[in-house]
C-alpha cells in the first residue's frame, strides 16, 4: 500500500527566483524506512516540509504538482488534518519546543492535547515515548534546562507519542552522542517494522546506509537516484553531488573489493569485515 | 590556559563538574563525551560565561572569577551550539562585524576580518542577506565566521559540524587546522568521532563531570574499554581495524588502505 505519492512536485519559496524543488516524483510503501541524502541546499529539508504541508501552507510561495500522504492531498488539506497522519521532527530541536510548557512531560503532552487524546491514554503514551528515548528521568525538568542532545531526544519523543502513520525526521541525531544516536536509529527502525513509514534526512552515512530500505539522493532540487543503499553508495560519482559513501564502502572502494554475491560495494561494518579480513593484494 | 580543581553546579546543587585539572597547550583539542556529561558547561566556564563554584580557570594569568565576560571576550571566542542563540542582526555582514567592533578593532580592520572570514566559510556572496532567510547549515557557518573574524587567541566550537554536509565538514576541518597552524588554541566539542580522528591532535573524554581520558587522539581511540564505559565508540575505520584484530590504531580511511596494500 502506497503511503506517500509525490507527482512532479515543484516549489519556489516566496521572494526567490529559483525553484527549490524542480519536479520531483516518487512513492513510498507503508512501513518503509527511507533515507534522504544530498549536499546542503539540495532540497532535503524543503521536501520534508512539503510532506507535512508546511510547504505550501505555512511558507506560501509557488507550488505545482501533487503530494498525497496517506490518502490526503497535501495542498488541499488543512495542516491540522495532516498533522494527525504525519509528524515532523525539525532539524533544530530548539525550534520545536513550544516555549509554553514548563516541564518535559507537559511538552510531550502538547501534541496529544491538540489531538484530543483521553487523559489515561495520554499518560501511557507520554511515559512510553519518554522511556523509549531514555529521558524519563528528566520528565519534570524545564525543557530549556536540557542539554542540546536531551532536547533533541525530547523533540523526537513528542512526535512519536502522537503515533503518526508517517514520521519525517530532519537530521534527528545531529546532537546526540554515538551511543544515543544508535539507540535512536534502532528505536525508529522498530517503529518502521511495526508499520510506521519513516522518512529521514541524514548526513551520517554509516547509519543511514545501515538502517534505510531505500535511499534518495537529491541534488539541486532533483532526484538523482532512489534505490537500495548498496547501489546508491556504489556509484562512482558521489563526489560530484557533494556526498560521501560510508567509511566501510570507501575502504572497500580503495581496496577494490566488491561483494561476490551482489557485485556491489559493502555498506556496513559486518559486510566490510568479511571482505577485508580475507583481503589479499 | 589552566583549569585547577574546577567544580561547578547549577542552582539545583547537583554537581556537573567535579574537580577537573587540565592544562591546555597549543594542540587543537577535541572534547567528546555522552550527552549531559558537562561539556557545554565546561566551555562556558572557560569563556567566563559561567563562574566556577569551586577551583579556578586561569588564562594568561587572568582568573576568570576576577574578570568580566567583556574583558575575556577579546581573548576567547565561543561559537554556540545553536546558531539561533548567537545570531541577532538582520544582515550577515552586520552579524559578523559585531564581535570584532565590540572588542575594539578599528572599523577598517573589523570589515577586513569579517569579509575574510565570510570568504573562508563560503558566504561572501550572501553578505547582505538576512541570516534567518538562510538554512541552518549556513547560519552555523555565519556563527563560525563571526568568531573567526574576532581573531582571538582561543577559539572554542560547540558542535561545529551540526547540519553540515560533506563539503561543509571539510571546510570546518580546514578552518580548524589553519587556526591551529597560526598558533591559535582551538577547542571543540563534537559527537562526530570520524571528524575528531581526522582533525584534532589531542582528545579529552568527559564522563560524569570529570576527564576520563586525555591524550593524543590516537592514544584515546586505542582505549576501547574506557570509551565503552563513557558510552562512546571509536571512529568507524578504527572499529573495523579493531574487529579485524589489527594491533595499530588507524584514524583515517587512507591510513588503513595504505597499510592493507603494503
Amino acid at each position: 500500500m502506497k503511503k506517500i505519492i509525490v507527482e512532479n512536485l515543484k516549489y519556489k519559496y516566496p521572494l526567490t527566483n529559483e525553484l527549490a524543488l524542480k519536479g520531483i516524483s516518487f512513492d513510498v510503501e507503508k512501513g518503509e524506512f527511507i533515507g534522504i541524502i544530498g549536499k546542503n541546499l539540495s532540497g532535503k529539508s524543503t521536501l520534508c516540509q512539503a510532506l507535512v504541508g508546511l510547504v505550501p501552507h505555512f511558507y506560501k510561495g509557488g507550488y505545482g504538482g501533487k503530494v498525497v500522504v496517506d490518502g490526503l492531498e497535501v495542498s488541499k488539506s488543512e495542516i491540522s488534518e495532516l498533522s494527525q497522519k504525519v509528524g515532523i521532527v525539525f532539524q533544530n530541536p530548539f525550534t520545536q519546543v513550544t516555549s509554553c510548557k514548563l516541564t518535559v512531560y507537559e511538552e510531550i503532552a502538547f501534541g496529544l492535547e491538540n489531538m484530543g487524546i483521553s487523559r489515561g491514554e495520554m499518560r501511557e503514551r507520554i511515559d512510553n515515548s519518554l522511556k523509549l528515548l531514555g529521558i524519563y528521568k528528566f520528565k519534570d525538568r524545564n525543557p530549556f534546562d536540557l542539554s542540546g542532545g536531551q532536547m533533541q531526544r525530547m523533540a523526537i519523543a513528542g512526535i512519536i507519542a502522537m503515533k503518526p502513520e508517517i514520521i519525517v525526521l530532519d537530521e534527528p541525531t545531529s546532537q546526540l552522542d554515538p551511543r544515543g544516536s544508535e539507540e535512536v536509529f534502532k528505536a525508529i527502525q522498530n517503529l518502521s517494522k511495526e508499520g510506521m513509514t519513516v522518512i529521514m534526512v541524514e548526513h551520517k552515512m554509516e547509519k543511514i546506509a545501515k538502517y534505510s530500505d531505500r535511499i534518495m539522493l537529491l541534488n539541486d532540487g532533483e532526484i538523482v537516484d532512489f534505490d537500495i543503499p548498496q547501489k546508491i553508495f556504489s556509484r562512482g560519482d558521489l563526489d560530484s553531488y557533494g556526498v560521501t559513501a560510508p567509511v566501510f564502502t570507501k575502504i572497500c572502494k580503495g581496496l577494490r573489493i566488491k561483494s561476490k554475491v551482489t557485485g556491489l560495494y559493502p555498506i556496513t561494518i559486518d559486510e566490510a569485515y568479511d571482505l577485508v579480513v580475507n583481503y589479499i593484494e | 590556559m589552566e583549569v585547577k580543581n574546577l567544580h561547578f553546579f547549577y542552582e539545583d546543587n547537583e554537581e556537573i563538574l567535579s574537580g577537573i585539572n587540565l592544562t591546555f597547550d597549543s594542540r587543537s583539542t577535541a572534547i567528546i563525551g555522552q550527552n549531559g556529561a558537562g561539556k557545554t558547561t565546561f566551555v562556558k566556564l572557560l569563556k567566563g560565561l559561567l563562574k566556577p563554584t569551586g577551583g579556578d580557570v586561569i588564562f594568561n594569568g587572568i582568573n576568570t572569577k576576577e574578570s568580566t565576560v567583556a574583558g575575556l571576550a577579546r581573548y576567547i571566542g565561543l561559537v554556540f551550539q545553536n546558531p539561533n542563540d548567537q545570531i541577532f542582526k538582520n544582515k550577515v555582514i552586520d552579524e559578523v562585524i559585531f564581535g570584532p567592533l565590540n572588542i575594539g578593532q578599528t572599523h577598517q580592520k573589523a570589515r577586513e576580518n569579517s569579509i575574510n572570514a565570510l570568504k573562508i566559510v563560503g558566504l561572501y556572496e550572501k553578505i547582505d542577506e538576512n541570516p534567518y532567510d538562510l538554512s541552518l547549515s549556513e547560519r552555523k557557518l555565519i556563527s563560525i565566521a563571526s568568531i573567526v573574524a574576532m581573531n582571538t587567541e582561543i577559539i572554542i566550537f560547540d558542535e561545529p559540524t551540526i547540519a553540515q554536509d560533506y563539503n561543509g565538514k571539510e571546510k570546518i576541518k580546514s578552518i580548524i587546522k589553519d587556526l591551529s597552524a597560526k598558533g591559535r588554541l582551538v577547542i571543540a566539542i563534537t559527537h562526530d568521532m570520524d571528524f575528531v580522528a581526522e582533525t584534532f591532535e589531542r582528545t579529552l573524554v568527559f564522563a560524569k563531570g570529570n576527564v576520563l581520558l586525555d591524550g593524543t587522539t590516537r592514544e584515546v581511540y586505542s582505549c576501547i574499554e574506557e570509551l565503552e564505559s563513557a558510552y562512546l565508540e571509536p571512529p568507524n575505520v578504527t572499529q573495523l581495524c579493531q574487529r579485524i584484530g589489527v594491533e595499530k590504531t588507524f584514524l583515517t580511511v587512507e591510513e588503513f588502505i595504505n597499510y592493507k596494500k603494503k
